[in-house]
């Protein structure tokens, strides 16, 4: 019986929720895969169960099996990494939301636009419990807008009732002084959880704000997550410490998670991406996963993914919050064809019955694949029963026909969405994971090579499971002299985030420091964003 | 004046890749109305000789412009500095630049005045500085700024000239954290005609429109505009430096589809100044020159390329005031350090399609 670690790495994902196994020396040993349920969380037991269900023979001898055996095994479980949607879905859906009281530090500044201006009107009626601007706040070299006034924090947070209070002040990045006082007055005087902007987003008043008040609305979601995973485990005799994925493809605590819920969003496609690299031993590729209704394309550098240069919006909110630069397009394994035309309509998770191929009637992308021979690893009879369906059909010419053009245009189309990231740069390899992979040709121009690496189907489980702890600082400085040692400062305080999320102290590395120039200011000034990630710590 | 998305895509086109982010303007816009009520669209013609129009814009850092957004009493504080010095209230609003942020902006303003808003700007586009305006090439003094910060002072400038006046209105806005609502070229509406580019807010309204629930955005917008279309492709380039408080750079586009094999230079600087394909000019400053999506038909900020982003580069002609030898002199190709002589853009789109 092999010695050490054991860590477990789940992923819910639209369709299906995904479960791995990995040893101490990375290696998969057991995989599962489970419909994702309406509550999630039923989804999660069933893939949780079905994994540790594949796990029990292994590292079991012969002579040892038996009631006792699979405890052995379950107890050398310590770590179980989850990537889960409730967050996103909690908003998409307007459901299980806190209600927020909404604070703006920087009147007289920002008045003309108040806190949730862009908000749809449902989910404003649904999160906000009141919103007021209130003095405060700093301008962009870190003086005082004006003083902190509590009192008319007092008056505000009196007069509503509110589940958690968001806190946002104006440049912050560059000063948290104020947000770090009323932060504390909430929680001394009030007794609600509070959501500081500066721990969460980097400039941009408002789309930083709108992060954060999404950010206090998820306190209970998050609370429902963290039990439910703590609870699944100690029902089970895990005795292993969980901790959830994050957007960027990194982890942290659910200690952590529970203070930054939102960090959550995202975390699905960051883990894909992730989990490519791993599993292929490629840093810098692009990588396809692709899956029964869609594929989304990402960009991995230096083994992390690249990051949207654009706004995201989470659930009709424009935030600024850093997500992986992810292009999705609507051609996966269950994409219906007709005509000479794939999609955007998909069979989704019917695709084991309606495909030709698993004895249906309905012409999928995975059928104009089979016929052109391509396979996914192991997969058996898929070619006899198509070529069966086809000949018995009364237009059997017509059909090669259509399932032929069918992939030409599928082709194309995932053709140009692999030009569009790879920025004009050939000599990368792409990366093909999910249920689909086997659906993309063999050549694609513009990459170096397609890799198709083992377990590619769990690939953003395995991405949970192998992430690392994170912190990053957005901030700025002045350009001067007296930038390097700043620079040093920020990269200290990343560090220290990253080991506050989880990370092992003596391996946290900075593995991203941006500098941006700033525009028509009298004293150059640059603004820096760091990154430091890190093994979690023991 | 409800159409504000259609306003704000149209200034956003208008805005020739500078000008500034529309979409807080829009939200100040529709958040002002709310609370103020609609504001009338009025042309110089309908007002007296005598009637005070302020011309306002925002001045700063774009980046502080999105975290230290504007107070509401800001244009409060101008107006009642303005009626002190003339000795009567102003009459309407304008906006120095319809192109960017500065073209949304005053419909809040003149809603949190109550004053109607002048269907004219002083640019028909956007520019990176104080005296590019139409006012200054009609050889209106610069002779008075009033300026209004978030806290409420209130600064009321003598310039000598128009670079006095730049300098001097650069020097408070720092001062007041990079970020300052600011009057100048205050005129009587006498003053106004021909000093004025007039119809250019029912102009970006239109544009905006015409983008509207149409099959074939792209189309409906470039002969809305009745531009030529440079190019339509994939951005391959992009490389911007910081130089003097200006963002330069150049984005390059590879023609696809019928433009395959094509190759457009766009030399960038805040705003796309210069389109050059093959050594060849195409369009020059201060003739307009946007970058829109190609499916949208959405306009792309410079600080927005991206590569591999799909485009269309579209040219139109400038107002005529740009053309005349001051105008030029202001704002043409050596304004900005280009040493070009300045063929207007549906010369060198003819050229082009001669040869």
């Amino acid at each position: 019986m092999a010695e050490g670690d054991l860590r477990v790495g789940i992923d819910v994902g639209g369709t299906n929720t995904d479960a791995v196994v990995l040893d101490a020396s990375d290696r998969v040993i057991a995989k599962a895969k489970r419909p994702t349920s309406p509550d999630v969380t039923r989804g999660l037991r069933a893939a949780l169960d079905a994994v540790l269900a594949e796990l029990t023979p292994y590292g079991t001898d012969p002579a040892g099996s038996g009631p006792g055996a699979a405890h052995a095994v379950w107890s050398r479980i310590t770590r179980v990494m989850l990537g889960t949607t409730h967050a996103t879905n909690a908003i998409l859906e307007r459901r299980n939301l806190g209600r927020v009281a909404v604070l703006r530090l920087g009147a007289p500044a920002t008045t003309s636009v108040p806190p949730l201006s862009d908000w749809p009107a449902d989910l404003r009626e649904v999160v906000s419990a009141g919103e007021a601007v209130v003095p405060g706040g700093h301008y962009v070299d870190g003086r005082e807008i004006g003083p902190l006034d509590p009192d008319a924090v007092r008056r505000f947070l009196d007069g509503v009732a509110a589940d958690a209070v968001a806190v946002t002040s104006v440049f912050s990045p560059a000063n948290d002084e104020h947000e770090r006082v009323v932060e504390e007055l909430v929680r001394r005087e009030y007794g609600l959880p509070v959501s500081v902007s500066h721990e969460l987003g980097s400039l941009g008043l408002l789309e930083r704000e709108n992060a954060t008040v999404l950010n206090a609305a998820l306190y209970t979601v998050a609370g429902h997550v963290i039990s439910a995973l703590t609870t699944a485990l100690a029902e089970r005799g895990l005795p292993a410490r969980p901790y959830l994925a994050q957007n960027d493809g990194t982890l942290m605590t659910v200690e952590h998670a529970a203070r930054l819920p939102v960090s959550t969003i995202g975390s699905g496609p960051a883990n894909s991406l992730r989990g490519a690299a791993f599993l292929s031993g490629v840093e810098d590729a692009i990588v396809a996963d692709v899956g029964g209704t869609s594929t989304d394309l990402g960009v991995l550098v230096g083994g992390f993914p690249r990051e949207s240069a654009a706004a995201v919006e989470i659930g009709g909110v424009l935030t600024n919050f850093r997500m992986p630069d992810i292009l999705a397009i609507a051609l996966g394994g269950g994409s219906v064809v007709r005509g000479h035309a794939v999609g955007p309509d998909s069979v989704g998770y019917r695709i084991a019955e309606e495909a030709l191929v698993f004895g249906g009637g309905t012409l999928t992308l995975t059928d104009a694949a089979v016929a052109a021979g391509r396979l996914p690893p192991g997969a058996s009879g898929w070619r006899e029963r198509l070529e069966a369906a086809v000949t018995a059909a009364d237009m059997s010419e017509d059909i090669r026909d259509t399932l032929q053009r069918a992939l030409a245009v599928a082709d194309e189309l995932a053709l140009d969405a692999v030009d569009r990231m790879a920025l004009g740069r050939a000599d990368r390899p792409l990366v093909a994971v999910g249920g689909g992979a086997f659906l993309l040709p063999a050549r694609i121009p513009g990459v170096s090579r397609v890799v198709r690496p083992e377990h590619a189907e769990v690939a953003n489980a395995v991405g949970a499971a192998i992430a690392l702890a994170s912190g990053r600082v957005d901030t700025i400085m002045p350009a001067g002299e007296s930038r390097s040692k700043a620079i040093e400062r920020v990269k200290e305080e990343a560090a220290a985030r990253a080991v506050a999320a989880g990370a092992d102290p003596s391996g946290v590395q900075i593995v991203d420091l941006l500098e941006v120039p700033l525009s028509y200011l009298s004293e150059p000034a640059v603004r820096v964003h760091v990154k430091a990630a890190g093994p979690l710590a023991r | 004046m409800k159409d504000i998305p259609a306003l704000a895509r149209g200034c956003a086109v208008l805005g020739t890749g500078g000008g500034g982010d529309v979409r807080t303007g829009a939200l100040a816009a529709v958040r002002a109305i709310e609370a103020h009520g609609e504001v009338p669209l009025v042309r110089l013609a309908d007002l007296p000789e005598d009637a005070l129009i302020v011309p306002l814009s925002g001045i700063g850092a774009p980046t502080v412009s999105h975290e230290m957004i504007h107070g509401e009493d800001e244009p409060r504080r101008v107006a009642e500095e303005v009626e002190r010095i003339f000795g009567r209230p102003p009459a309407a609003i304008m906006s120095s630049e319809i192109g960017g942020a500065n073209g949304v902006a005053p419909v809040a303003w003149a809603a949190q005045l109550g004053l109607p808003l002048l269907d004219a700007d002083g640019m028909g586009r956007a520019f990176p500085e104080v005296q590019m305006v139409s006012m200054y090439v009609a050889g209106l003094p610069a002779d008075l700024v009033v300026m209004s910060d978030i806290v409420g002072n209130v600064v009321t400038i003598r310039p000598v000239d128009g670079l006095w006046s730049e300098r001097l209105a650069r020097a408070v806005c720092v001062a007041a954290g990079s970020h300052a609502l600011m009057a100048d070229y205050v005129l009587t509406a006498a003053r106004a005609r021909g000093a004025v580019i007039e119809g250019t807010v029912t102009r970006a309204l239109e544009i905006g429109r015409a983008t509207e629930g149409v099959a074939e955005p792209l189309a409906a917008l470039q002969r809305r505009l009745g531009a030529a279309r440079l190019i339509t492709g994939k951005l391959t380039d992009v490389e911007r430096r910081t130089t003097g408080g200006f963002v330069r750079g150049t984005a390059t586009i590879e023609g696809t589809g019928d433009d395959r094999g094509r190759t457009l230079r766009l030399e960038l600087q805040n705003e796309n100044l210069v389109a050059v394909e093959d050594g060849e000019v195409r369009a020059m400053v201060p003739d307009l020159v946007t970058v829109v999506d190609t499916e949208t038909a959405a306009a792309i900020q410079t600080e927005g390329l991206r590569y591999g982003q799909r485009v269309a580069v579209l040219a139109w002609p400038c107002d005529p005031l740009w053309r005349t030898p001051k105008g030029l002199e202001t704002a043409g190709p050596r304004a900005f350090g280009y040493d070009l002589d300045y063929v207007p853009v549906e010369e060198l789109v003819k050229e082009e399609s001669r040869g």
